[in-house]
């Protein structure tokens, strides 16, 4: 049974076609990497589907239920999918225990001591522990985009959806961010990620997606892809990314 | 380890390299503390000096002493004076928390975006308009002369109260501007993170944007709180007894002004530390962003 399902999403930016009449399906368990050139809207596709954006047509659903529907209410949802972002965004005026308690705390009820007991052991999953009291500020790069994954699982959701977390990292930060999503990954979580990292997409991925253009050109396994892609376009894109030397 | 002296070897010659001491630290200059501060003592003494002499050799000169630097007119008026002011500091403080509760209430609604707060976003807009665009001391005038004279009932028709609630209306109108833009400076990933983890719009604000545009907007506030400090004596003209008012009975009834200067002295005293504070707090916040930029 498909976790999410997307039937023709389509967005405007204005008049600026963004997302033009996309489909996808993603299995449970399944990792699937949205790769494309800047503009292409992959990031937009996955802010449609935990509605930071929303769709101007067509139909987001969430084991089968469509993501605007009620009986998500106003938190279901963001309690059932989590995103990382490239940048972060954690909230600064606020401490490594504070940016993970509070959603739990304000939006889910929680009590603080629950909160925090479950953010600390969290923390220590990720080699984290002694941070709690930091700020994100005196946090690396690296660290900061760990935490930040903490504070996207706190609610143990069932789909993660990634937005080019390494992007923002020192190159030598990658790893460590990588490293994560591998182990979320043998853990069997359900993930869309953004990506621009083409040899960790063919690692970690079971398919591949090629945006251009607002549409999903070329699918399918991402050795095939990356071996032997069908579409031009993708191609040309990949010839570009080996050119770079990022492949 | 083995700490030999052996000589160099180059890049490859592994432990033994070391690398050169640190510099030593800056020593003490004399010449150089003293220098700077010796120019600005000699540069002060030099213009304060020609000022005081130009307007000391005008003719009118001891007549103008006589009335405005009058020692004994000055001690005579300054107990009153004093008491004036203390009413103006109290003023100060309690129109200041006034305009800071209703600047972020104003700034919190029209920051606002989902769409059943459109028409209180219009309200705030047109509130701005109009209070930004009057003078405060004729809202003063219209208030602290006008509402009293309606006599409406249950309100209260002290003019001090109505002048009161002129400076109130009128600075919030500034000071929900200075809000705004703090909170407009937080970045949008923020928003966007806190929507995620399923926060209402409400919450983002109160718990993720308005504690960071507050930190953004403190320099700005400073600013205006020094400002309100002394536009408080703006209500001195609808007949409050503040320190101004004071020290203009007295000039009335002795044809003496020094009481003017003994009310110019003591807002010195209260304005002069409040803007050194403000400095201080802009400089710590740059330091901060610098710190955090870098």
């Amino acid at each position: 049974m498909p976790r999410v399902q997307l039937f023709e999403v389509t967005k405007y930016f204005g008049d600026n076609l963004v997302l033009d009449q996309v489909d996808l399906s993603v299995a449970q368990h399944e990792v699937v990497c949205l790769i494309g050139a800047s503009g292409s809207g992959k990031s937009t596709l996955l802010r449609c589907i935990n509605r930071l954006v929303k769709a101007d047509y067509g139909d987001i659903c969430l084991d089968d239920v469509p993501v605007t529907d009620e009986r998500f209410g106003k938190v279901g949802l963001h309690k059932r999918i989590g995103i990382v972002f490239q940048s972060y965004n954690l909230f600064p005026h606020l401490t490594v225990l504070d940016n993970l308690t509070l959603a739990p705390r304000k939006v889910h009820g929680k009590s603080k001591k629950e909160a925090e007991a479950q953010a600390l052991a969290q923390l220590d999953r990720f080699g984290m522990g002694s941070f709690a009291k930091a700020y994100p500020e005196q946090l690396s790069g690296g660290q900061q985009q760990r935490v930040a994954f903490v504070r996207a699982l706190m609610n143990k959701p069932d789909v993660l959806l990634l937005d080019e977390v390494t992007a923002a990292l020192d190159p030598e930060l990658v790893g460590e961010v990588l490293g994560i999503i591998k182990e979320l990954k043998a853990q069997g979580m359900t993930m869309i990620i953004v990506t621009h990292e083409m040899g960790f997409a063919r690692d970690v991925a079971d398919r591949v997606c090629f945006l251009e253009g607002g549409r999903i050109l070329e699918e399918g396994d991402p050795h095939q892809m990356f071996s032997a892609p069908q579409h031009e376009r993708t191609r040309a894109f990949l010839d570009r990314i080996i050119e770079a030397g990022r492949l | 380890m083995t700490h030999s002296h052996l000589p160099e070897q180059g890049p490859s010659g592994g432990a033994t390299r070391r690398p050169p001491p640190p510099p030593p630290g800056r020593t003490f200059d004399w010449r150089e503390a003293l220098a700077p501060s010796l120019i600005s003592i000699v540069s002060i003494v030099v213009v304060f000096g020609a000022m005081a002499w130009v307007i000391t050799s005008a003719e009118q000169w001891p007549r103008i002493k006589l009335q405005f630097f009058n020692i004994d007119a000055m001690v005579a008026a300054f107990p009153r004076v004093l008491q004036g002011f203390w009413i103006n500091m109290s003023i100060w403080l309690i129109v200041l928390a006034c305009i800071l509760f209703l600047g972020i209430a104003l700034a919190v609604i029209r920051s606002l975006r989902a769409p059943w707060f459109a028409p209180f976003r219009l309200m705030v807009i047109l509130y701005i308009d109009l209070f930004r665009g009057l003078p405060v001391l004729l809202l003063v005038l219209l208030f602290g002369f006008g509402i009293p004279a309606l006599n409406l009932p249950g309100l209260p028709s002290s003019s001090l109260f109505w002048g009161a609630v002129a400076m109130v209306l009128s600075y919030s109108a500034y000071v929900c501007e200075i809000y705004r833009s703090g909170i407009d400076a937080v970045h949008e990933g923020q928003w966007a993170a806190a929507k995620s983890l399923g926060l209402t719009e409400w919450q983002t604000m109160i718990y993720t944007i308005l504690p960071q545009a507050l930190r953004n907007v403190l320099p700005a506030m400073m600013n205006i709180v020094v400002a309100l400090q002394k536009d408080v004596a703006l209500l001195s003209i609808i007949g409050v007894r503040d320190a101004v008012r004071e020290a203009q009975i007295y000039t009335a009834s002795t044809f003496n002004y020094s009481s003017l200067i003994v009310a110019a002295g003591l807002f010195l005293l209260a304005t002069i530390p409040m803007a050194r504070l403000a400095d201080y707090v802009t400089q710590r916040d740059r330091a901060r962003r610098l710190q955090i930029g870098g």
